[in-house]
């Protein structure tokens, strides 16, 4: 063979000059972006006092920890800290019940199928500005008026989640069928026997599938409130660090880890009994 | 339901058929409905009343008090009202510059905020690419090391990243450090997942085409795999930015840096406008951040990526 693939390289770059002469902007726009990442991220490392000794020394920390944290042993407080994972699980579950049932008739405001912009758009970006406070601000907030405790927790979970139950559950009811609200107009029914009748059959599933997800990551949000004070287990976890019982720490680690694996278990479960295998899927 | 069905025969021989029903035949049908019903019903009645026997022990649990919340709800419409107040008395947006007197300050912190999410983010996102072949089940090289790497990222996205502060706080001490290398482990583990989802949704015939010149797993992965996942990766990545900048908003309550600190030490210390003032910076910081991966996104994955 005699090289056929110079001649073809010639003809093919007479014929498309665009794909062999790229501008010099495009064939540098992968790597210029790669390195100003780069420059951001040495930057980054810098400005934010990561220095070799510093992490090794961390490191070296961080393996004796570990090392301390075997095997994970609650010592005399087991009880204790069933007690605190209860509690973690009542305030996840009471939270977004609670998110969930305020979230309903104000979602229906921010539909747009239901009311127009004017009311809409308020109602939207008020609950976007409550998503954007994280949960354990609002935590320190309600600790503030009904003191320390898991009731501030279960108020803090209800008021971010309201934020985002909101926006979830109005997208899912402008994602409704309209004929079937329209069959209900047209048989004579007032707009409340519309959302009744028409709506929630339809979006009732999704709402709950919503729900049960969210109670799952709630869990995992509910352990962490206890750390500025707002009941649950992570006020035990943060306690015990605070006071390097190893020992302690992994044991409620672990016992997180198991609550959040049985909980996902079991709302997988209950999700799939309510919208079938396949919606989740 | 298909609505051309709805107008030709179908509608008509149904109500035929309806009408000629024999009395006994519909009584027995009727029967066999309305107790398909009422034992639907029934179900959902005892799935209910299970529902509410739960929340009920819950509510114990949590020690919930309404008198408690009705006697202080007050307190919660009222902190608002107070966190809009000045010293002076006056409304906040009455003296822009008495409300947001910390400015320099806080924009330096968030600055730092930012930083580590964005540090955060760029390790965990490396650490992920390197892990998610071995988990996705199409590529890992051994059933062993897929299952152990699963193991690793699951405990990492399964810890909250703020407990993983928590002990780093320990360990490397107080600072942004600390603060980095928990959102890093907390994204490694959530990205972790992402990617190798992408990985078992990508086409095998390329890496079957490039296997049979004989070219190694990692020559498979580099040539077949990766051109088709690339762009679903960065576009994860930025999604977990977004997500790490509001985390890393509240790093601070534990001392792992970040804009958190000087909140917490404002909601503690009781220094009303100073928290309104924070929480602005932070919800617009948040907002602008939204916007700018949204648009970059649109721009490197054109628009159907957007969302």
């Amino acid at each position: 063979m005699s090289k056929p693939q110079d001649v073809d390289t010639a003809e093919l770059r007479a014929r498309y000059p665009d794909v062999f002469n790229r501008p010099a902007s495009a064939r540098l726009a992968t790597p210029s972006m790669l390195v100003a990442a780069l420059a951001i991220f040495v930057f980054g490392l810098v400005d934010l006092d990561f220095s070799p000794s510093r992490f090794i020394t961390g490191l070296s920390q961080l393996g004796w920890i570990s090392m301390m944290m075997m095997p994970p042993d609650p010592g005399s407080s087991l009880p204790l800290y069933l007690q605190a994972l209860g509690e973690t699980l009542s305030i996840a579950l009471l939270g977004t019940t609670l998110a969930a049932l305020l979230a309903l008739p104000v979602s229906l405001l921010a539909a747009r199928n239901i009311v127009p912009h004017i009311v809409r758009f308020p109602v939207r970006r008020f609950l976007d500005s409550i998503r954007g406070v994280d949960t354990l601000i609002w935590a320190l907030v309600w600790i503030n008026v009904v003191g320390l405790g898991p009731f501030a927790g279960v108020l803090a979970i209800a008021v971010s989640d309201f934020g985002a139950f909101g926006k979830l559950f109005s997208e899912a009811i402008e994602g409704a069928d309209q004929r079937q609200v329209e069959g209900i107009r047209a048989s004579g029914g007032s707009a409340l026997h519309e959302i009744r009748f028409g709506l929630l059959p339809q979006v009732l599933p999704v709402i709950a599938g919503q729900v049960l997800y969210f109670i799952e990551s709630n869990t995992r949000s509910a352990t962490i409130i206890g750390i500025v004070g707002a009941g649950g287990i992570g006020l035990q976890l943060a306690e015990q660090i605070r006071v390097l019982e190893w020992q302690k720490v992994s044991f409620l680690i672990l016992m997180i880890l198991v609550a959040v694996a049985a909980i996902d278990f079991i709302s997988g479960k209950l999700r799939f009994a309510i919208i079938g295998r396949r919606a989740v899927a | 339901m298909d609505p051309a069905l709805f107008l030709d025969g179908p509608v008509f021989s149904m109500t035929v058929a309806v009408s000629i029903l024999p009395e006994q035949q519909l009584a027995a049908l009727n029967a066999a409905y309305s107790k398909a019903l009422a034992r639907k019903r029934l179900r959902l009645l005892a799935g209910f009343a299970v529902f509410v026997a739960a929340l009920i022990v819950a509510s114990i649990g949590a020690e919930v008090n309404l008198r408690t919340f009705f006697t202080y709800f007050g307190n919660f419409i009222s902190y608002f009202d107070r966190i809009l107040t000045l010293d002076s008395g006056q409304r906040v947006w009455t003296n822009f510059g008495e409300w947001f007197w910390g400015l320099r300050k806080w924009l330096k912190l968030l600055g730092e905020t930012l930083l580590i999410s964005y540090v955060g983010t760029l390790i965990g996102a490396v650490l992920a690419f390197l892990l998610n072949f071995f988990s996705a089940e199409n590529t890992s090289p051994a059933p062993w090391l897929r299952f152990t790497v699963r193991r690793l990222l699951e405990f990492a996205r399964t810890v909250p990243g703020i407990v993983f502060a928590l002990i780093f706080v320990m360990a490397f001490g107080l600072g942004p450090v600390a603060g980095v290398l928990a959102i890093a482990i907390h994204s490694t583990g959530a990205l972790g997942k992402q990617f190798s989802e992408i990985v078992e949704n990508a086409d095998m015939k390329p890496v079957e085409g490039i296997r049979s010149t004989g070219a190694s797993w990692i020559s498979c992965m580099r040539f077949a795999i990766l051109p088709q996942v690339s762009a679903g990766y960065a576009s994860y990545a930025l999604l977990r930015f977004e997500i790490n900048v509001r985390e890393a908003s509240v790093m601070g309550f534990v001392g792992a840096g970040g804009i958190g600190q000087e909140l917490i030490v404002a909601i503690r210390k009781f220094y009303y406008s100073d928290v309104s003032a924070i929480l602005v910076t932070i919800i617009v910081t948040v907002f602008l951040i939204d916007i700018t991966t949204g648009w970059v996104r649109a721009h490197l994955f054109g628009k159907e990526a957007r969302n």
